[in-house]
């Protein structure tokens, strides 16, 4: 199962996208409270948002932004069924991408 | 001392992400050129995070920028920020804590297909000014709002 949830719906001039994703966003300050030890840092680093194939935003983060984070654009020029996609790739070397159409 | 090595460690894990993700294809030659901006992410000082990004930390308050977030926020781990702006030709927009231990919290690179506005959500430890800067026809504008923490969301 997908990490990113989409929604993107046409709602007056624009298209909004609204996006969930699960990730632990740890930012390596933290300890575990059993064992003392700390916690390595784990975050998202670039998030990727395509309309139709076309990048239009890359958001840059840090290990700031909250647990499972959420992100919310509004595309300019997007049409009932057209394609958006979001990936994103972390400081681990993972990464996800998912799409929806726009509604 | 402690802080070079944090630095040095920083940097080899990100370029170790950038090789491994090149290795696996998973990049296209496009997106390797906007990669991500890790001097800007380093700095302590506020000033700094600004110049690493921008080669300037000039900003010019602007009343074309708004910032909604919370008053108060009682739990500093989960502070929701919506920045919207009336400017033209957005290049970027960042968001900023000032008292943050690494006070830049998230860059937007934008296109003529976006609007100007972003929404997320950011942790923070203690209470502070948040700073929204726009970057606008190689312009930098900002707008400020304090956002008072009562359990700070940094560290365990």
């Amino acid at each position: 199962m997908s990490t990113i949830r989409i929604r993107a719906r046409v709602q007056g001039d624009v298209t909004e996208v609204r996006a969930l994703i699960r990730h632990p966003m740890e930012t390596g300050q933290r300890k575990d409270k059993k064992t003392g030890q700390a916690i390595p840092a784990h975050f998202i680093q670039q998030v990727n948002c395509e309309h139709n194939g076309k990048n239009v935003m890359t958001a840059n983060w840090s290990a700031s932004i909250s647990t499972n984070p959420y992100l919310a654009f509004d595309l300019k020029d997007a049409k009932a069924g057209d394609t958006v996609k979001i990936s994103w790739s972390d400081n681990t070397g993972k990464s996800d991408a998912a799409d929806v159409k726009v509604g | 001392m402690n802080m070079k090595r944090r630095v040095f460690l920083k940097g080899t894990l990100a370029s170790g992400t950038v090789a491994v993700a090149l290795g696996a294809g998973l990049l296209t030659s496009g997106q390797v050129l906007a990669s991500w901006p890790e001097s800007a992410f380093g700095p302590r000082s506020f000033s700094d995070a600004l110049k690493n990004l921008h080669k300037s930390d000039q900003l010019s308050a602007s009343d074309k920028i708004e910032i909604e977030a919370p008053d108060i926020a009682e739990n500093g781990m989960v502070v929701p920020i919506t920045v919207k702006t009336s400017l033209g030709n957005v290049e970027s927009i960042q968001i900023l804590v000032e008292k943050g231990n690494s006070p830049l919290s998230s860059s937007f690179e934008m296109t003529p297909a976006v609007a100007g506005f972003v929404s997320t959500r950011i942790k923070m430890g203690q209470t502070s000014d948040v700073v929204a800067v726009v970057k606008s026809g190689g312009k930098l504008y900002s707008a400020r709002k304090e956002v008072k923490v009562t359990i700070g969301g940094c560290g365990g």
